[in-house]
């Protein structure tokens, strides 16, 4: 099986390791090794979260080399820009535009990177962007809370695994609340690519 | 069957299949989750706790082994330390059970102060060591780690780092191996469990004689394994890096270790005869690397790679290839451009947190503050700057207790949490009591360990397991029964209430005195209070309520007419509620607007 690897990247509080927990069960009952690695910071929330998810036959380091990742998973634009020594050249970013400052820009101690400028980054350093405000499309379905599950609906949209697998991840790791929510937002991430394409 | 689970989940579920029966520990990153996933997922089989600290965990699994019940120990690397006095004498006792502490390192600095290599302790203790992997070897040897313990009647480390800890991969399940001893009346065996000057002569030649048949067994024990590959190259690694340099070297052959001490000199030395070179990879020190030097045999290790950080793919790469060490797979190449100076996003305290005010306070009153282990160390980074010391957890009572030594003249405090006060903090301030030192101890109590992910600690009436009673010891007695003199208990959400009772505190000249900052972590009383709101009209867009450095207080869009600066505002969803920019605002124009909070935290 060809070997994927994935890069998270978000702030704390926005469901980002969940997201890769999804990822990693997929991965393991569409029959691929799999190894994720998460630096999750201090237990305070809004800092920087990271996961690394790999998918192969037999996946040894739970971090992959740098330029080497397929997908970059960005829930927020400034995070998105953190790690670009990992891509692939023809890797793809799914990137939610929603800004949320660091109190150091909220304060005026520091400038957010202008939109155009991020975009630039990430042109250079993979092949195609999927943009899209995740956050608000999520508010519309009831509660930012899917976003995570919207995005990796999203990126499902992309991978050769079929829909009831990722069903069966995401029962696996949603609260049974809000279950129906969280396959809604799937599904609206699913078609969301499918349609823009 | 097959899960995917985090090193921490592994070690959770191997103490289940281990037969352990006593889970103990005190919180540190990354070790914090094994005890929160026993009680998770097995906490009608297992007993778990949160101790005190890591000595007392220590010497209660101690007692519980020498009762006949086999018993798990975990910490942080840093907490081997506070527990290594009572770890060495266990290794000359062993026990009627199996007996497993779980260390877990922090190679890279994640959320440590050290970067300490625990594998020291193996030699210095002359504890057997395993170093997992992944996941299915940390579970796997938990297993092992009892059933060589029992074997050799002696205490096993299991050694993890953050990379196995938070880590995820998939695990093979077992079935529970359950402890056959049942329990009776307490061994009275003084001459194995009684450490006396007497008594030790003995053990110690005993455990020498132990480690040679342990040595002996770490030579045909699957747990260390030699991969034959190509001869040009012989690597020699443990744990988790073995994943690592089969990234970088898919076809070399290597000697993975999964005991680590005693290391095994006959394989060691069989692999070393295979092939042409040698190289030790192994992260922080050269312990593997100084031990197979001192076998006589010729290796390259240290002068490869650096001591410190990590070892990850990347690095292995980098410093092989300086080091002229031919690598044969090839690496995807790109130029990347990445963009300089891109804004941090530095943990702050959260909105609605209770150490604010005080170090607002601080930083205003401009007092030299000695600072311990918590969330209040981020009282060190801006806009306070108001934490100037920090060592070891408890340290700040000594350190403040050595101000008062060397007599500066000026009044100084130290701040302490709840958690790091029962951890020890009690016996500093006995030290202040007894010699009469001035100084003022801020006790933050916020009643939760919250730093290490909100767990319980003796101050509160509440435990690991739900539903399990507990009883609470009142810090404000205790401090006086120990006889301070002055003691004063605030409202740690009132900046006037905590200035006021600090000014009474520095006052007090006869001995130490101690003030109590009370009010729980938002994460405790999960009770966001109506968020706050800046009135624009009043706003003079001074920038006074980013002093107390809270997210939830942002620049609006609004210009000042005369200054032309940016107002302020509060961001509804990140807002608590707690008051403290309001207090601080010259011009009274933060007010709450009594509409039902809509934090995100929540
Ligand atoms: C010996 C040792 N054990 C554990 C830790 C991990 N640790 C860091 S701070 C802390 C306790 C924080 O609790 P508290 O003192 O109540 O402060 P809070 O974070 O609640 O403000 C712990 C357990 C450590 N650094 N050293």
């Amino acid at each position: 099986m060809k070997e994927i690897n994935f890069l998270i990247l978000g702030v704390g509080g926005q469901g980002t390791i969940l997201a890769g927990d999804v990822l990693s069960e997929a991965g393991m009952v569409a029959g691929y090794d799999v190894k994720k690695s998460d630096i999750l910071g201090l237990a305070i929330r809004s800092g920087s979260v990271t996961s690394f998810i790999r998918w192969g036959t037999q996946v040894h380091s739970p971090v992959p080399p740098k330029n080497s990742i397929d997908y970059l998973v960005a829930f927020e634009p400034l995070e998105s820009l953190r790690m670009l020594d990992y891509l692939k050249s023809d890797s793809t970013v799914i990137l939610n535009e929603y800004k949320i400052p660091p109190v150091a820009v909220s304060t005026g101690q520091a400038t957010y990177p202008a939109q155009e400028e991020i975009l630039r980054y990430l042109e250079q350093n993979s092949s195609r962007i999927i943009r899209l405000n995740a956050t608000q499309r999520t508010q519309e379905l009831g509660s930012v809370k899917v976003l995570n599950i919207f995005m990796i609906g999203v990126l499902a949209s992309l991978l050769p695994v079929s829909p009831s697998v990722w069903e069966a991840a995401i029962k696996k790791f949603a609260p049974p609340k809000f279950l129906d929510l969280n396959l809604k937002a799937f599904y609206k991430g699913y078609e969301q690519y499918v349609k823009a394409k | 069957m097959k899960e995917i689970l985090s090193g921490n989940e592994a070690i959770a579920r191997g103490a289940y299949e281990a037969g352990i029966q006593i889970a103990v520990g005190y919180p540190g990153t990354p070790s914090s989750e094994i005890i929160e996933n026993i009680v998770k997922r097995y906490g009608d089989t297992i007993y778990a706790e949160w101790s005190v600290n890591e000595k007392v965990a220590m010497d209660a699994a101690a007692g519980a082994a020498y009762s006949g019940k086999r018993a798990l120990v975990t910490t942080k690397q840093v907490g081997m330390n506070v527990l290594s006095d009572s770890l060495l004498y266990t290794v000359y006792t062993g026990a009627e059970a199996g007996l497993v502490v779980l260390t877990a390192d922090d190679p890279g600095l994640f959320s440590s102060q050290n970067e300490q290599d625990n594998r020291w302790y193996s030699r210095l203790a002359k504890i057997p060591t395993l170093e997992p992997a992944d996941s299915q070897e940390a579970k796997d040897f938990i297993v092992q780690g009892i059933q060589l313990s029992e074997q050799f009647d002696i205490p096993v480390l299991v050694r993890s780092v953050m990379r196995v800890s938070h880590s995820k991969s998939i695990v093979t399940l077992g079935e529970r191996k359950e402890n056959p001893k049942t329990i009776g009346p307490f061994p009275r065996k003084p001459e194995k469990y009684n450490c006396t000057a007497s008594h030790a002569r003995h053990m110690h030649v005993k455990l020498e004689e132990k480690l040679k048949t342990i040595q002996a067994f770490a030579d045909t024990s699957h747990l260390n394994r030699i991969e034959w590959g190509d001869r040009e190259l012989g690597i020699i690694t443990s744990g988790v890096v073995y994943t690592y340099a089969r990234e970088v070297f898919p076809d070399a052959s290597i000697l993975k270790l999964g005991m680590s001490y005693p290391i095994p000199k006959g394989m060691i030395l069989e692999f070393s005869k295979g092939v042409k070179q040698l190289l030790v990879i192994e992260e922080l020190d050269p312990v593997l690397e100084e031990q197979i030097r001192a076998m006589g045999i010729a290796v390259r290790g240290k002068d490869v790679f650096p001591p410190y950080f990590e070892l990850l793919p990347d690095d292995i790469l980098k410093y092989c290839r300086e080091a002229g060490i031919s690598i044969r797979k090839s690496f995807p190449v790109k130029e990347t451009v990445k963009p300089q100076n891109l804004p941090i996003r530095s943990p702050v305290f959260c909105p609605g947190c209770p150490h604010r005010s005080s170090f607002y306070l601080f930083a205003k009153l401009k007092l030299p503050v000695a600072g311990d282990i918590g969330c209040y160390n981020l009282g060190t980074l801006p806009p306070f700057k108001a934490q100037h010391t920090m060592g070891s957890m408890g340290a700040s009572i000594g350190v403040l207790h050595g101000m008062a030594l060397a007599d500066i003249p000026e009044d100084r405090v130290c701040t302490i949490g709840d958690s790091t006060f029962f951890h020890a903090g009690i016996p500093p301030l006995v030290n202040m009591v007894h010699t009469g030192t001035r100084g003022t101890v801020i006790i933050m109590d916020n009643s939760v360990t919250a730093m290490t992910g909100h767990q319980d600690h003796p101050g509160v009436d509440w435990s690991v397991v739900p539903n399990r009673k507990a009883k609470a010891v009142d810090i404000e007695s205790l401090v006086k029964a120990i006889g301070v003199g002055f003691v004063k208990t605030v409202n740690a959400f009132s900046i006037k209430e905590v200035e006021e009772g600090l000014k009474e505190c520095l006052a007090y000249k006869d001995g130490p005195s101690v003030l109590i900052t009370k009010g729980p972590c938002i994460f405790v009383s999960r009770e966001p209070k109506p968020p706050y709101r800046v009135d624009q009209d009043i706003c003079i867009a001074c920038g006074t309520c980013f002093k107390v450095g809270c997210p939830g207080n942002v620049l609006s869009d609004v210009k000042h007419p005369k200054t032309g600066k940016f107002k302020a505002a509060i961001d509804p969803t990140l807002c608590n509620g707690c008051g403290v920019c309001s207090q601080v605002c010259p011009v009274k124009a933060i007010k709450p607007t009594g509409t039902a909070s809509d934090s995100v935290q929540f």
